[in-house]
């Protein structure tokens, strides 16, 4: 998409203009030196519609150079609808190299799920943020929760998780988990769910957020303590699916459930679609790979 | 064998194939043009160039065209390519006094200097539908008086002269100019930054926030001071000239609402302003923007917060029709991964809750105390 004599609109590489990239660095360079801590930006207008990944479209586009690889997801999946979106969208304007292997990415970007491989140094994860403030459902106002980081003022989240224990004896938050950054700010770590924070806790890979119609980046450096909010009489534990995957066989995975019929019947696959091929490569196979196998 | 949820790339294709056949719809009609589209349904044009902030009749009526009439839809299309344009600088202030008048009416006097102008307006016609515009039965020639060449004062500066209504107030000279699509927004704002939200913000929006003021909620008895709509000069300083240059004149719609104040500890009584500018011809716009920046006014002027109008958080949060309708449609977007969780959740939950019905009636008064 370069330049075209005459044309009535042209845009830039990776479509951001220069001056806007630099100023999306520095937000970032802000947030990694003060962990989870959100930074405002000056957030723009992008060509898919708030709400749908442009926080992370943008902190992609800043980041992105011509040598990176660029991995989408969404749900977990190579192949939903957003990713595919999101994939060709930085295809056209970038030109950059995509794969749907987590290994081969320089650059991930997600929506709601972090992959099941673990990550490695010298890779990035841009997670797409819908609401930044993990205090926001307490208190609406940004001028207030603004005020309470300010003076770690993070009791409303713990009198919260608390009534939630009262009420229902565990605590009924299951994604957008709350967690602490290297023990300083509370921060929200999008609506992945609670499944996927252990993920996070010293991670060898760079974590950026990015939320664009609140105009916030934060960020977890590499190697950054993150602990899941809890109780030491209800300590915090993950989802177990209690099965394996359908297809892949793999253990402790985050599973989708996807119905088979209107008589009830279902299974559970893997949620992050490139671990399961990848397993179904290496000669893996779960119950029902193996029972068609048998037929 | 099992369904196959996944959405498919070549899903994606064919829908996009499907949107453009729609758009251009059945073939042995001409396609519109860009000239019919800025020439013949202007106001949309105008609304589009407001609300995304870009001063570009061309690329407007492109965006209505490519979003087959759906304004939101446009003003998002030419949002996101204003967005990528470098910045090379700021406009010094427009003169509105200095404007070339199409129309300018006031309804606090009967006549005035420079006269009540209607100019192109709805206003007095009968909304009866016109079975002649059906089709193209020719249209006469418009009247044009001989011009008045002098700028036309502003209906504020007669007020002022008497010092019967608040100044225009001063902003400070080391403040520079605010641009809230360069600086992230921060609560409280400042009026130059707040009225630059208000102006780009979704029309709706506004008419229905003004609307409630007049209803009651913080009721600030307002008089359309005066309306005025027509071209005004932009020009841009050039550091290496050191002089101001002239880009070209655009149209824009400016409103100052005169409303009634009764005084505080800090002010004696007298008129305070609202102010609405917007691009093109959008009076109705302009006038719901007057309404709501008096209504945001509450705490500067000392006044009861009492109604949604007074709430700058709240209404400037959520006035941005483009992020409003995406994040609203984002719903749209799979939710399944966080769907699952909540499943797990409720089906757990649901299994306490016919356990502890079985353990008995003791449990149960114990919970309902």
């Amino acid at each position: 998409m370069n330049a075209t004599a005459g044309a009535i609109a042209t845009y830039n590489f990776a479509y951001l203009d220069e001056q806007t990239k630099r100023m999306i660095r520095r937000a970032i360079l802000k947030g990694i030196a003060i962990p989870g801590y959100q930074v405002p930006f000056a957030s723009r207008e992008m060509p898919m519609p708030y709400g749908w990944g442009t926080g992370g479209v943008q902190v992609t586009a800043s980041i992105l150079g011509p040598d990176d690889t660029l991995k989408v997801i969404d749900q977990g999946a190579d192949d939903t609808t957003n990713a595919i979106s999101i994939r060709k969208f930085f295809q056209k304007t970038a030109g950059v190299a995509t794969t749907t292997r987590t290994g081969d990415a320089t650059v991930i970007q997600t929506r709601h799920r972090i992959p099941e491989t673990p990550l490695k140094s010298g890779q990035v994860l841009v997670y797409q943020v819908p609401i930044p403030e993990p205090l926001r459902f307490l208190e609406p106002r940004e001028t207030e929760t603004r005020k309470m980081h300010a003076l770690e003022e993070y009791g409303l989240m713990h009198v919260k998780l608390y009534e939630d224990i009262a009420r229902n004896g565990h605590i009924a938050t299951t994604y957008a988990y709350p967690v602490k950054v290297e023990g300083r700010y509370v921060m929200d770590p999008s609506p992945t769910p609670k499944f996927d924070n252990p993920k996070m806790h010293m991670s060898p890979a760079l974590q950026l957020f990015g939320a664009g119609r609140e105009k916030r980046i934060y960020a977890i450096p590499p190697f950054t303590r993150v602990v899941s909010l809890d109780f030491e009489d209800h300590p915090f534990t993950v989802q177990d699916f209690g099965r394996p995957c359908a297809l892949c066989g793999a253990e402790h995975v985050y599973l989708d459930e996807v119905i088979l019929d209107d008589a009830g019947g279902r299974m559970f696959i893997c949620s992050d679609t490139d671990h399961c091929e990848e397993r179904r490569e290496a000669g893996h196979a779960g119950e029902m790979l193996a029972g068609e196998a048998a037929q | 064998m099992y369904v196959a949820v996944k959405g498919g790339e070549a899903a994606i294709e064919n829908a996009h194939r499907l949107l453009d056949d729609r758009r251009r719809g059945d073939r042995s009609v001409p396609a519109l043009t860009l000239d019919q589209i800025a020439g013949q349904l202007a106001l949309a044009v105008d609304r589009v160039m407001a609300e995304g902030s870009l001063y570009d009749r061309e690329l407007g009526a492109l965006a209505v065209k490519q979003a087959r009439g759906d304004l939101i839809e446009a003003i998002f299309l030419l949002r996101a390519y204003r967005t990528t344009l470098p910045r090379f600088g700021y406009s010094r202030p427009v003169d509105t006094a200095a404007m070339l008048v199409e129309r300018r009416i006031s309804a606090c006097y009967k006549d005035l200097p420079g006269g009540q102008v209607l100019g192109p307006t709805f206003d007095y016609t009968h909304r009866l539908l016109d079975p002649a515009l059906a089709e193209d039965a020719g249209t006469d020639q418009p009247v044009r008086r001989e011009g008045e060449t002098e700028p036309v004062m502003r209906v504020s500066e007669i007020l002022a002269g008497e010092g019967l209504i608040e100044g225009d107030g001063a902003v400070a000279q080391e403040k520079g100019v605010g641009d809230i699509t360069r600086t992230p927004m921060e609560f409280p704002m400042d009026r130059d930054t707040r009225l630059q939200a208000l102006s780009r913000g979704d029309e709706g929006f506004l008419l229905a926030l003004g609307y409630s003021t007049q209803r009651g909620y913080a009721r600030s008895h307002p008089f359309a001071g005066e309306i005025r709509i027509g071209e005004v000069e932009v020009s841009v300083d050039i550091p290496e000239l050191g002089f101001a240059v002239s880009l070209g004149r655009v149209q824009v719609t400016e409103c100052q609402m005169v409303n009634q104040f009764k005084g505080s500890a800090k002010a004696p009584p007298q008129f305070t302003r609202g102010y609405g500018l917007v691009f093109g011809q959008s009076e109705r716009k302009a006038m719901a923007m007057a309404l709501v920046d008096r209504a945001l006014r509450a705490s500067e002027l000392g006044e009861d917060m009492t109604a949604p109008a007074q709430d700058e958080e709240f209404v400037i949060s959520h006035s941005d029709n483009v992020q409003a309708t995406g994040f609203v449609e984002h719903l749209k977007l799979p939710h399944y991964v966080d769907f699952q969780a909540e499943l797990d959740l409720v089906r757990r939950m649901r299994a306490e809750h016919d356990a502890a019905r079985v353990t008995g009636a003791g449990d149960e008064l114990e919970a309902a105390e």
